[in-house]
């Protein structure tokens, strides 16, 4: 039995779901039904057992199921290392997310003592050929899942940095208060760059380990105009002061953490990945997907729960039953999406089947044997 | 739906924007104000207007007095050098319950917010620097809040007094009175670990 799995899963009024209630074993769990059925808002409520705004970076209100607008509830069972745990999740109208981990109020980040989730989504396809935006966050996500402390770096950096650039745009020029401001960005912009490098390690390493069908990606860190990743929050410190007349100039901060991009390299024929093929480029994050649970497994005790929406696009047939090979031979619980069963044929009874449709704008569930 | 008279419903809605009262409620206080007039609602409106003409901010540290300085300020036995600035007159309030600080107050009135407009003339710190230079202050203590906002405002402060020769402090963090481990979250059994003490 995986040590980290979900035991039932009970949605209100969450999306399309008005009320959905799934009891399940360990297994991998493939959910199958027609476009806007309803299947990857079952991802997203799971993803929302971890810290943040899940898969589709919703906020609370827009999760809301309409015309009701009632607000909604995620309630979850799992078994985590060997305890039984009970999340609740739920928003209500012009509320902000709550948590509730064994009844108790419990706050985002106490989550990921409990689950390590981890997802893959369509929109993850151009990863590696669109902005650096969209890599620093994919690379936070699995740095979050090895050091859940990383949220909260990532928060109040974020914060002090949009309190620094309303100061460069209004053109204030108190060295007092952009050094207070600098003081907290050097911080944890330091303990930021130290937690990525150690989950680019760790993926590295697991990647070693193990031979897959999937390409071995070399991952490696690169700060905007080739300037410096400063790990030592003196020298981020003493380089963000450097950097204020041309800070000044551009109205924003130009240097620090959140100016650095991911770099992936295909290993094996040595060419960036975003001028490797489509199906490369979707093998390459799947390849580091499974390398971060691999990881987990030495790190957090157990593989996260995989969450992998139209997991099977752009993959061929090989990839596929290989990429389920994976899943089963990692022992987490992966929740998948398609529009048909037979995309899971290969499968067979190492999974368990839900079908989801929609009947006049509300999801319904049937279990298949 | 019934409505309670005019009158009435405009106190609720005075009422609702009293901080820790919603709409319901305040239709649940105002209700047992009006059913109880005699004995709290017309003692309460007369306190109320005295409170309104009289109450006035201490023009040395923010406190809120019946006089241009209040009774802290005005006491010399609190003028032992120390000086402990605070977020907020409800902070300097809870320190007093606590009857262990014999100096005086200096309320900022918020924390610094560049996203919101607050700079540090908003918050009294000039005040706060021309007290610290006349009025022989040797320790001054930043008791504000453990937020970003309040953490960047204590930098500021220190930054600006670095070259002063003041000494410069900060409540400690750690483990409340009476608490235990169990319960605390990862920051601040790691705040108390670094703050540990020699017995």
């Amino acid at each position: 039995m995986p040590d980290l799995s979900v035991q039932s899963l009970t949605l209100s009024h969450f999306r399309s779901h008005k009320v959905l209630r799934l009891k399940v074993d360990a297994r991998p769990v493939a959910i199958f039904g027609e476009n806007g059925a309803g299947k990857t808002n079952i991802l997203e409520a799971l993803s929302l057992l971890s810290p943040g705004r899940g898969l589709r970076r919703a906020t609370a209100e827009e999760i809301m199921r309409r015309p009701e607008q009632l607000g909604w509830k995620v309630h979850a069972n799992l078994n985590s290392l060997g305890q039984s745990e009970t999340i609740d999740t739920w928003a209500e109208p012009g509320h902000t997310r709550q948590v509730r981990i064994n009844e108790k109020s419990a706050t985002q980040v106490t989550l990921g003592r409990i689950v390590r989730v981890l997802w893959l989504v369509p929109s993850m396809d151009r990863l590696w050929i669109e902005g650096a935006e969209g890599r620093r966050r994919f690379l936070d996500r699995m740095t979050l899942s090895f050091e859940p402390g990383h949220a909260d770096a990532t928060l109040t950096y974020e914060k002090a940095m949009r309190e620094r650039n309303r100061l460069l745009k209004d053109q204030v020029r108190d060295p007092h208060w952009y050094r207070a401001l600098e003081q907290k960005m050097a911080e944890t912009g330091a303990i930021i760059q130290q937690n990525r490098q150690a989950a680019i390690d760790a993926l590295g390493q697991a990647q070693e380990q193990s031979e897959t069908l999937f390409p071995a990606a070399t991952l490696s860190l690169q700060h905007a105009n080739d300037l410096p990743i400063l790990t030592d929050s003196a020298e981020l410190l003493a380089a963000l002061s450097d950097n204020r007349p041309r800070d000044l100039a551009a109205g924003r901060t130009l240097v620090g953490p959140h100016r650095v991009d991911l770099n992936a390299i295909y290993a094996t024929k040595n060419i960036a990945a975003k001028e490797c093929s489509t199906g490369e480029q979707k093998a390459l994050l799947v390849s580091l997907i499974l390398a971060n649970g691999r990881a987990l497994i030495q790190s957090f005790g157990a593989a996260p729960l995989l969450l992998l929406d139209e997991v099977a696009a752009h993959l061929d047939d090989n990839r596929r039953a290989a990429l389920y090979n994976e899943i089963c031979a990692l022992g987490g619980q992966a929740w998948m999406t398609g529009t048909e069963k037979r995309l899971f044929e290969t499968l067979d009874d190492r999974a368990q089947y839900i079908k989801i449709s929609d009947q006049g704008g509300e999801s319904t569930m049937e279990m298949l044997q | 739906m019934t409505q309670a008279p005019r009158d009435i419903e405009v106190l609720i809605d005075l009422m609702a924007k009293l901080p820790g009262l919603g709409p319901r409620s305040a239709r649940r206080a105002v209700l047992h104000l009006v059913k109880k007039r005699g004995a709290l609602l017309s003692p309460m409106a007369d306190a109320m207007q005295t409170v309104a003409a009289t109450a006035r901010e201490c023009v040395e540290c923010g406190n809120i007095g019946t006089a241009d300085t209040c009774a802290i300020c005005s006491d010399p036995k609190r003028a032992n050098g120390e000086i402990c600035v605070v977020e907020d007159v409800a902070d300097l309030w809870a320190m007093e319950r606590a009857q262990v600080f014999q100096g005086r107050y200096h309320v900022l009135g918020g924390t610094l917010s560049a996203l919101d407009a607050v700079g540090p003339d908003e918050l009294r710190i000039p005040k706060l620097m021309s007290r610290i230079a006349s009025d022989g202050i040797s320790e001054v203590i930043l008791a504000l809040n453990a937020t970003i906002d309040g953490q960047t405002t204590v930098h500021y402060i220190a930054d600006q007094l670095e070259n002063s020769g003041v000494r410069m402090t900060s409540l400690a963090q750690g483990v409340p009175i009476g608490g235990e481990l169990d319960y605390l979250d990862d920051g601040t059994i790691s705040a108390a670990l670094k703050a540990r003490k020699s017995l």
